[in-house]
């Protein structure tokens, strides 16, 4: 069993969750994942790993309350446990001194793609991160990422807090800036990073994403996570998660992501276990 | 060689029959369909063993159980006797006794089998495996003295756990590495409960926990730790991680919802417990019509769950004829009185959907048996112009799974074959990396679970005389 040592809702819907795996903490890098259960039986769910305390041997992950999985693990409280917790699965993030990189980050992925930030700065890019949200309230992590990065943007679709206006927004905010990009990295939402994947194509750098399809084992042992890529079928778990997203399929990639819809409606039925926001 | 090894006496050609659930009932429920001998049924069975003195039987066990030995002991009511001497070779027989090929195997060379009557020797083995559990007393082996050795054994399928069980009783300390959530591998998340009930795998890693073998889930060697990390820690590892990596044909629209690897499929049901959703968390879909594509143990695997899960019509397409099959006859037989159509000589070319993603049907084509090919099986060829439909809401792709390339891509060292596999010397389970041992599908592709027991034991011998010095 892996203990819970804090947990604790960020903002509606999202949760931070701090959960103690020596093993993971000490070998895992940006970019990375684990896949968890959050009973006995439950199902296995990947989620990135947002940050890690290898002396302390934690990680903590930040989750979007959106089915069972993620409603029970929102449920758990410090002192409890999850039966599983193993990673670090995946490929890391690539980190090389690229020159100029801009991170987009919305969802649960304003808390992964900080670390993948501190890294490319600690590899001597600057860095440009620009997290996006529905309004000013669903915002979070803004200090900490502030203290990763060279320039911080934000864009509400409300304008309730920088930028008015979503992800199509950002050329035109970067050419305001005079911020030229070498490579984009994108995490958080699929429709995010397909938006993403279209609106950067015109600047001719790679535009990667962190794809999040469904998974069961994580090794590459099971294919569901498969999709098409460059033409050919690739597996997320192993040769993922990071693609370049000019590459993806993404008709297809959403459409795979849907597959479980009216089946994860029952078990909420079955529970009477219902929440909305 | 020549010499006659049977005492041609009256021999009793009549086989037992193994009881098992009525087709019409079983097909509605996920129990076992073999339900085993009773101790009657197992002592006449086992009284038509002639004993033949040079027994051909031993000689197509892999792992050279003494047959007639155990086999006169049920014969003669001393069950616990015949519980040891099966064990001495044997570490998983409820496991063998129920999925061993043994058609191809020990019952293949039984004298009897000549008369078309080969003594039940599996159904035997597992009626001894089951008679033991059911006493709750397993008889424990004394462990000897601590070597100090530690060594490490990268996976829990049947080639792990026999590692880990030989290398403890001789004074070892021994760690099980697994990725997934439960041990047993393909026990646990490929052949399904009907065929091999989970209680069964449940209890054999329990066995060897019982004697000490410290097991960590959750952890994937690759990832978690490195092999090499690992090494640091031990004396040497035994890898046993599998052939776990699905193929897929290649063909247009596998990429459908509604397709599915065999893996995906079976871990779905078995490991993630699908079968009991909405109880458990895991879905699958609700399917009326279901293809499932190949002819192994797998595919009848595939076919038979989808029966279960409440499938109107499930087919398997097969573009071979049913003697080509590579599937266990009684499993063939099994799934033909289920109900399963088979389409031999079929061979799938796309798969087509509708707007949001679904599969809508198969498209294939027919094929008829050419000249033989390398295997010596009639080659199949197309039938130019036979492209016909079949409408599905399902399909399965159970042609194959390939070695785990996770281990040798994050560790140097190993020599790698063609298949991906890593390359071991069959005497040994020796690898080309230092202090490495492997065995099991890893080495040998997608075999069988006794063929992954036999490396398993053949390395452990192998690790001992290293660690020791001494051979065992
Ligand atoms: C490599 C990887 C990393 C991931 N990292 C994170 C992470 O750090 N934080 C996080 O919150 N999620 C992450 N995800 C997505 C996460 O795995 C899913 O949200 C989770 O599986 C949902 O499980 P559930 O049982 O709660 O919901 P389910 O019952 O499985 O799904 C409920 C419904 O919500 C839909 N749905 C599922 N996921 C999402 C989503 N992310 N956004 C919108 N709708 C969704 C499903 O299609 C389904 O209809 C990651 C996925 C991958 C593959
Ligand atoms: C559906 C199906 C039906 C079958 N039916 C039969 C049958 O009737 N009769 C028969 O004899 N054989 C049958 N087989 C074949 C038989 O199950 C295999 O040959 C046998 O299980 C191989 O054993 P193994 O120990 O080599 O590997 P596996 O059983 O594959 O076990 C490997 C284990 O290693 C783990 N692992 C992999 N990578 C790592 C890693 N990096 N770190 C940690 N752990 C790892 C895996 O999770 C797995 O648990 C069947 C196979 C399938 C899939
Ligand atoms: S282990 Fe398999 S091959 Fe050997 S005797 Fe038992 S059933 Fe036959
Ligand atoms: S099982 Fe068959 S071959 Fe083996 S000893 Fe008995 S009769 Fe002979
Ligand atoms: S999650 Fe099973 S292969 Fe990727």
């Amino acid at each position: 069993m892996f203990a819970i040592v804090e947990s604790q809702p960020l903002v509606p819907n999202l949760y931070r969750m701090v959960v103690e795996a020596p093993p993971v903490a000490a070998q895992v890098k940006p970019g990375q994942f684990v896949i968890v259960q959050a009973v006995e039986f439950g199902e296995r769910i990947p989620l990135s790993v947002a940050d890690w305390d290898a002396e302390a041997g934690t990680l903590t992950l930040i989750f979007m309350e959106v089915g069972k999985t993620t409603s029970a693990l929102a449920a758990k409280k410090r002192g409890d446990a999850l039966p599983t917790v193993v990673g670090p699965l995946g490929n890391p993030t690539v980190i090389e001194p690229f020159g100029s990189v801009v991170c987009v980050a919305g969802c649960y992925g304003i808390g992964s793609i900080l670390p993948v930030a501190r890294a490319l700065k600690a590899a001597g890019n600057r860095v440009t991160v620009a997290i996006e949200g529905r309004s000013a309230y669903l915002l979070y992590g803004r200090e900490a990422l502030r203290g990763h990065c060279d320039t911080l943007i934000e864009i509400t679709r409300d304008g309730s807090r920088g930028f008015k206006g979503h992800i199509g927004r950002l050329p035109e905010i970067l050419r305001e800036k005079g911020v030229t990009a070498d490579r984009f990295i994108v995490n958080g939402c699929t429709f995010l990073m397909r938006r993403a994947s279209q609106v950067f194509e015109p600047a001719g750098v790679p535009v990667i994403v962190s794809l999040n399809p469904i998974m069961i084992d994580g090794t590459g042992m099971c294919g569901v996570c498969r999709l098409t890529y460059d033409g050919k079928m690739k597996f997320a778990c192993v040769d993922g998660p990071d693609f370049d997203g000019r590459l993806v399929d993404w008709e297809e990639f959403l459409k795979r992501r849907k597959q479980y819809v009216d089946e994860e409606l029952i078990p909420v039925h079955h529970t009477g276990h219902t929440r909305c926001y | 060689m020549s010499e006659p090894t049977t005492p041609p006496k009256k021999m009793n050609l009549n086989r037992e029959e193994m009881p098992k659930q009525p087709a019409v009932v079983r097909r509605g429920n996920f129990m076992e369909v073999a339900l085993g001998y009773p101790l009657e049924t197992a002592r006449r069975e086992a009284s038509r063993c002639i004993q033949c003195k040079k027994p051909l039987c031993v000689a197509g066990c892999p792992v050279e159980i003494d047959i007639p030995g155990f086999i006169r002991h049920i014969a003669s009511g001393d069950l616990p006797q015949a519980a040891r001497v099966l064990k001495s070779k044997n570490c998983l027989p409820a496991i063998c006794g129920r999925v061993c090929p043994q058609e191809e195997q020990c019952e293949a060379r039984c004298v009897l089998e000549k008369k078309g009557a080969a003594v039940a020797i599996g159904r035997l083995e597992r009626f001894i495996a089951d008679w033991e559990a059911a006493q709750g007393t397993m008889e424990m082996p004394l462990i000897p003295k601590s070597t100090g050795k530690r060594v490490a054994v990268i996976g829990s399928g049947p080639a792990g756990i026999t590692v880990a069980g030989d290398l403890i009783k001789l004074g070892h300390a021994v760690t099980i590495y697994e990725a997934l959530h439960e041990p047993g591998g393909v026990l646990t998340y490929g052949i399904p409960e009907f065929r091999l009930p989970k209680a069964i795998v449940k209890r054999e890693v329990d066995y060897v926990r019982a004697l000490g073998v410290d097991l960590v889930l959750n952890f994937v060697v690759g990832l978690t730790r490195t092999l090499d990390q690992i090494l640091d820690e031990y004396d040497a590892a035994f890898v046993g991680t599998g052939a776990g990596l699905p193929w897929f044909m290649d063909i247009p629209g596998e990429n459908l919802n509604g397709v599915y690897s065999a893996n995906e499929y079976l871990t779905r049901m078995n490991l993630m417990r699908g079968f009991l959703y909405p109880r458990s968390d895991t879905p699958i879909k609700k399917q009326t019509r279901v293809a499932v594509v190949g002819g192994g143990n797998v595919a009848m695997d595939c076919a038979r769950t989808a029966l279960r899960l409440g499938a109107a019509e499930v087919r398997i397409v097969y573009r071979r004829s049913r003697q080509e099959l590579p599937a266990r006859l009684e499993e063939i037989e099994n799934a033909e009185e289920e109900g399963v159509i088979f389409e031999y000589l079929t061979l799938p070319i796309r798969y087509n959907g509708d707007d949001d993603g679904w599969i809508l049907n198969m498209e294939a084509l027919r094929m008829e048996l050419g000249e033989p090919d390398a295997s010596g099986r009639r080659r199949p060829v197309k039938v130019e112009g036979s492209e016909f439909l079949l409408p599905v809401d399902a399909a399965v792709c159970a042609i194959g799974n390939s070695p785990n390339p996770l281990i040798p891509r994050t560790s140097a060292g190993f020599e790698i074959g063609k298949g991906g596999n890593i390359v071991a010397d069959p005497a040994t389970g020796k690898t080309a990396k230092d202090r490495v041992w492997a065995g099991g599908d890893i080495v040998t592709g997608a075999a069988t679970v006794i063929l992954a027991m036999g490396a398993g034991r053949v390395a452990a011998r192998a690790m001992h005389e290293y660690l020791t010095g001494e051979k065992v």
